[in-house]
């Protein structure tokens, strides 16, 4: 395959698009296949057929639309009208009265000058409810594979980098980490085999980002990866993803497949000297696999334990090799940078923290679904305006970022804005994009009980601060839910959190105590209120008036 | 005796091992596919039970110790046979939130057993899963293999009664 070849894929691929009169696009991914869209797929090709229309419309699915909560979603192409709870009777109206006679559906139509399409910014997302993912044709008449091309046959693998690193790019996998200097680490190493890791397990409660991508847009994470493999010099990679998704291991089956027959993964990709091959890892359900010394230790089908950094995977990981892991959207963002040029991507976002970050907006929230936004937006823009507030008739309590190892951020903080370093400054973290809202119902004490018996169970055993720590801050998170607690349980569960933060071998543990401290820190009156009413106790406040606690004291 | 080929028969006559075998050759017997065969064998007995586990190990060249460790470290490898149907509740954030703990009350109570464990009569097992991604219809469960979302403590309880109401039906 050469450039001239790929254009002319991108080339017929557009004429046979503009053949059809129209394009009908329904949501394919897991949360609208779950509200039927399967069946408004027939539907909408029976009816075309009983009008004498199945060859002037292509009825096609695609990845995530963003509005998962108001599935099954459907689009017409030609004019960008968008349905939302599209059953059967739906789906045959979109056709005898949208198509045939040029009147929209208005009861299903979404507005889409709403704010939550509006404020988006979508460079990950950008062909994710756009293309057809299981065809590659598709992906390459949006301009797919010319990065890899650009790279491979113009620039040296050194300045891929430098591109890189320049377009300030960090980790999205939580921790952000840049993602040119990483690069540039694994490169610098002296080794004849390099590998290159795409890190699929998204194992955050609440997260699912990743898996809207790669179900999505499989091709863009192939693209990047390779990219990665000519920038630091590897031959092989491996996607490790969970078991939980099977349509996305099944997507990304097939792209592997459509790249490996096109030439554009395997030998002299683009006719240079560059190999690469991608192999799939499905993991088994464990969450500390996301961990990056765990996920190596699984790949070679170990049990994933963590093992002490460094030294770090970049000099030693995957059977002894450098190994450059990344996370799925960090790659997706590979692509469109070489593409675009870093200054492009710089210009997004803030100084510090570039780009965009995608975010799955789920809990008590009007808007729930898939969204992308440019760093540095301020939390209640996210919440209120993209994500249309609390659902109804409920007040907005707290926005929990970074699923088991971020922590929940009180309504004080709505305005913060959303990059790296502020949301820490919080107690919480970026994290992998989990973003859940809690109202009123929500009691504190039991949301850190929850993620606490998460990590409690999630915990690998290998190091002691997270095995018996863990267990001891649920016990003492259990007895004060009950009501049994005592100042001095309140003491002992801080001393514990901080103890347990700084001694565990990896981020699971490090950050197993987030919640709890962070929901001590904000809401300290509710664990405060759930103690045993004692003789001289008095609640510290924490700018917010105890209710009941001091008047049960007096009786 | 005379020495297995690779072709032979397994010795209980159960053809299902000619699948596991074609899964491990596709990975050319390596040790560090052990993940992926366990998948398979699982997929095609349904559950890995411990001579299965040993099986492995010798196809492997690995110690038993080391796949019963692997198999035992992760949560989707089942040691134990599944009920005819299974009920996997999503217990993720999102879920918690929107009072996934009420369905499990609600179902724990219908089928009279806990989560983790299989009814008495085989007919349902009840697991719990982490989250499986699809928050924007939380509360989910997965209800044999297909995702039902909004769910309330009320429609779950009516699936499972779906179940159970099933196999008298068909005797009938």
């Amino acid at each position: 395959m050469t450039l001239e070849e790929l254009r002319e894929v991108a080339d017929n691929e557009r004429a046979r698009h503009e053949k059809f009169k129209h394009r009908i696009l329904y949501c394919a991914a897991a949360g609208c296949v779950s509200s039927g869209s399967v069946a408004v797929r027939d539907t909408l090709k029976a009816t075309l057929k009983e009008n004498g229309l199945e060859n002037e419309v292509e009825v096609l699915g695609t990845g995530c639309m963003g509005l998962c909560g108001e599935g099954p979603l459907v689009k017409v192409f030609s004019d960008e009208t968008l349905y939302q709870h599209v059953d059967e009777t739906v789906a045959r109206r979109i056709v005898e009265e949208h198509l045939c006679q040029g009147k929209k559906v208005q009861e299903n139509l979404v507005d889409v000058s709403d704010p939550f399409f509006s404020a988006q910014q979508k460079i990950v997302l950008q062909n994710c409810g756009r293309i057809n993912a299981e065809s590659i044709d598709e992906y390459i008449a949006v301009g797919g594979y010319e990065a890899l091309a650009k790279a491979v046959t113009e620039m040296q693998a050194p300045d891929v980098v430098e591109e890189i690193r320049k377009s300030g790019l960090r980790g999205r996998g939580g921790a952000g980490y840049p993602t040119g200097l990483k690069w540039g680490i694994v490169r610098k190493v002296k080794s004849d085999q390099k590998y290159v890791v795409c890190n699929a397990d998204e194992g955050d409660p609440g997260a699912f980002m990743d898996r809207s991508v790669l179900e999505g847009d499989p091709h863009r994470i192939l693209e990047g990866m390779a990219i990665a493999g000519y920038a630091i010099g590897a031959n092989q990679g491996f996607i490790y993803i969970r078991a939980e998704y099977p349509l996305a291991i099944d997507r990304l089956k097939l792209a592997i497949k459509q790249a490996e027959r096109m030439g554009l993964l395997g030998n002299r990709i683009f006719e240079s000297q560059f190999n690469f091959r991608i192999d799939l890892r499905i993991g088994a359900g464990a969450f500390v696999c996301g961990e990056e010394t765990a996920l190596i230790r699984s790949i070679e089908g170990k049990r994933g334990r963590p093992r002490p950094r460094p030294p770090y995977p970049a000099e030693r990981g995957l059977w002894g090799m450098p190994t450059l892991i990344n996370n799925v959207e960090t790659y997706a963002n590979i692509a469109p940078i070489l593409a675009n040029g870093s200054a492009w991507f710089a210009g997004i976002g803030t100084p510090k923290s570039t780009g965009t970050k995608v975010f799955a907006l789920a809990g008590e929230i009007k808007n729930t679904g898939l969204i992308e936004v440019p760093m540095g937006i301020p939390l209640r823009k996210i919440i209120f305006d993209i994500g249309g507030g609390t659902t109804e008739g409920t007040e907005f309590k707290a926005a929990q970022t970074g699923g088991p190892s971020g922590g929940c951020i009180p309504k004080e903080h709505l305005d913060l804005p959303v990059d790296y370093e502020s949301l820490a400054t919080v107690g919480s973290i970026m994290g992998s994009g989990g973003l859940i809202v809690m109202n009123s119902t929500s009691k504190m004490v039991d949301v850190a009980k929850y993620f606490m018996d998460f990590c409690v169970d999630e915990s690998c055993g290998k190091c002691i601060p997270c095995r018996v720590g863990t267990v001891h801050i649920h016990t003492l998170l259990e007895k004060i839910s009950r009501g049994e607690g005592t100042a001095d349980d309140l003491a002992l569960l801080e001393e514990l959190c901080v103890m347990v933060k700084e001694t565990s071998l990896c981020g699971l543990g490090q950050s197993a105590p987030n919640p709890v401290l962070s929901t001590l820190r904000f809401f300290r009156h509710e664990y405060e209120e759930l103690l045993k009413a004692r003789e001289g106790f008095v609640p510290s406040g924490n700018g917010h008036e105890p209710v009941g606690s001091d008047a049960q004291g007096i009786r | 005796m005379t020495t297995p080929s690779t072709t032979a028969k397994h010795p209980s006559g159960d053809n299902r091992f000619k699948l596991l075998d074609r899964a491990i050759t596709k990975h050319q017997s390596r040790g560090d596919a052990l993940i992926e065969v366990l998948h398979a064998a699982q997929g095609i007995f349904g559950y890995l039970e411990n001579d299965l586990l040993v099986y492995v190990a010798r196809k492997l060249k690995l110690p038993m110790s080391r796949v019963y460790g692997v198999a035992t470290f992760y949560h989707f490898f089942n040691m134990k046979p599944m009920g005819t149907h299974t009920f996997v509740l999503c217990t993720g954030t999102a879920c918690y939130v929107k009072g996934a703990a009420l369905i499990q009350k609600a179902v724990e109570h219908e089928c009279k057993c806990k989560f983790g464990e299989t009814t008495p009569d085989g007919n349902v097992s009840l697991v719990s899963a982490r989250c499986v991604g699809s928050c924007g219809l939380a509360p989910v469960a997965v209800l044999d293999n297909q995702v039902a979302g909004k769910l309330n403590p009320e429609s779950a309880v009516t699936r499972i009664k779906e179940w159970q109401k099933q196999p008298e039906e068909v005797a009938a």
